[in-house]
């Protein structure tokens, strides 16, 4: 019951800070709320005892991109700017439409899901216990989650490596400039500063 | 910002612990929650704290560009490089259980390098989108108003 509570007031709360992001339009403040909305969802992830899922979503969600956020804002205006056609009634009454069957189709899925926590949801029946048992007394190893990303799960967790890999790579090359032209560039730079010495 | 004593002495402060923190997560992920991914972001917060406080040409002095790259691909490397040994020693990909001849401490050596890579990975792309980014913007400013004016001045 009081997992139940204060998960409703996370949830609440995490409404309310979506919408201060949907409505404020300095964007300095749009990315502290953003930070700020991390951390209340990693709240609620300790709350519903996934703690290795609110580890990484205050250190990554809270920390690491609120900085990159930052630093990407250094060259952006400071405000957002406000289309001047996102008022007319049309577009919004098809965004309240589509918004509102959406909705509707989530909540009608929420309701077939099994209760948090259930013993003989079919997600706990499966390969779950298995892992549970033989994690401990053939691996000792007592965090279940290690041993499921790391073993079980290792083939899925070297893609995610490689796609950690791939989008950091990508990024450098995008905007640091590990290519042939940027490098050419450079290189003619110094060479003219050499002639004019 | 950079100037502000406070915030010079609380990073010099934090920087130690936060790396300490990072470790321990790493390398206690099989008894506590944490593993790689997490150890790697807060690995990475310790580098860019610094280099937020003290500058960007600090940190590259800190972890070099070329260590930096380095580490990036080291990382998978070493996470596919942990699949291959399993494959030389009559295993399947991935397999730790043949890589010493007991298998459960076998699981634990796997285990543990996997993550490791993991982290040493995640640390290097979010010190490198770090740089990427900051670097970035800060190299557009350097072009526009401050190459005007040093070449008035001169």
């Amino acid at each position: 019951m009081t997992v139940f509570v204060t998960n409703m007031l996370l949830l609440l709360f995490l409404v309310f800070l979506l919408v201060l992001v949907i409505r404020t339009r300095r964007l300095f403040a749009v990315v502290v709320l953003a930070g700020a909305y991390s951390l209340v969802s990693a709240a609620m992830f300790v709350n519903l005892d996934a703690v290795d899922v609110a580890f990484t979503e205050a250190a990554v969600g809270a920390g690491i991109s609120t900085v990159l956020f930052l630093a990407t804002m250094a060259y952006l205006p400071g405000r957002e700017k406000v289309l001047p056609s996102s008022g007319r009634f049309g577009n919004n009454m098809s965004a309240a439409i589509i918004c509102v069957i959406a909705g509707a189709l989530l909540v009608a899925a929420a309701v077939e899901l099994p209760a948090v926590g259930d013993p003989n949801a079919p997600a706990h029946l499966h390969v779950a216990p298995r892992y549970l048992e033989e994690s401990y007394s053939f691996l000792h190893i007592p965090n279940v989650v290690t041993t499921v990303l790391a073993s079980y799960r290792g083939f899925d967790t070297l893609g995610e490596t490689i796609v950690v890999f791939t989008a950091g790579l990508g990024v450098l090359v995008l905007l640091s400039g590990y290519t042939r032209t940027r490098r050419t560039r450079n290189e003619t730079l110094s060479r003219g500063e050499g002639d004019d010495a | 910002m950079r100037d502000n004593p406070v915030l010079r002495t609380a990073a010099k402060i934090l920087f130690a612990p936060i790396i300490v923190f990072g470790l321990y997560v790493q390398f206690h992920g099989d008894y506590s929650p944490g593993g790689g991914f997490q150890a790697g972001v807060i690995i990475a917060a310790a580098f860019i704290l610094h280099g937020l406080i003290f500058g960007l040409e600090a940190g590259r002095r800190l972890v070099p560009e070329w260590l930096n790259l380095a580490m990036l691909a080291a990382g998978v490397l070493i996470y596919g490089g942990v699949g291959v040994a399993g494959m030389a020693l009559d295993g399947l990909y991935l397999d730790y259980n043949v890589l010493l001849p007991d298998p459960s401490a076998g699981q634990h050596v796997g285990i543990i390098l996997v993550e490791f890579g993991v982290g040493l990975t995640v640390t290097s792309v979010m010190l490198a989108l770090f740089h990427a980014f900051a670097g970035f913007s800060e190299d557009r400013f350097a072009d526009k108003p401050e190459d005007t004016a040093g070449g008035g001045s001169q």
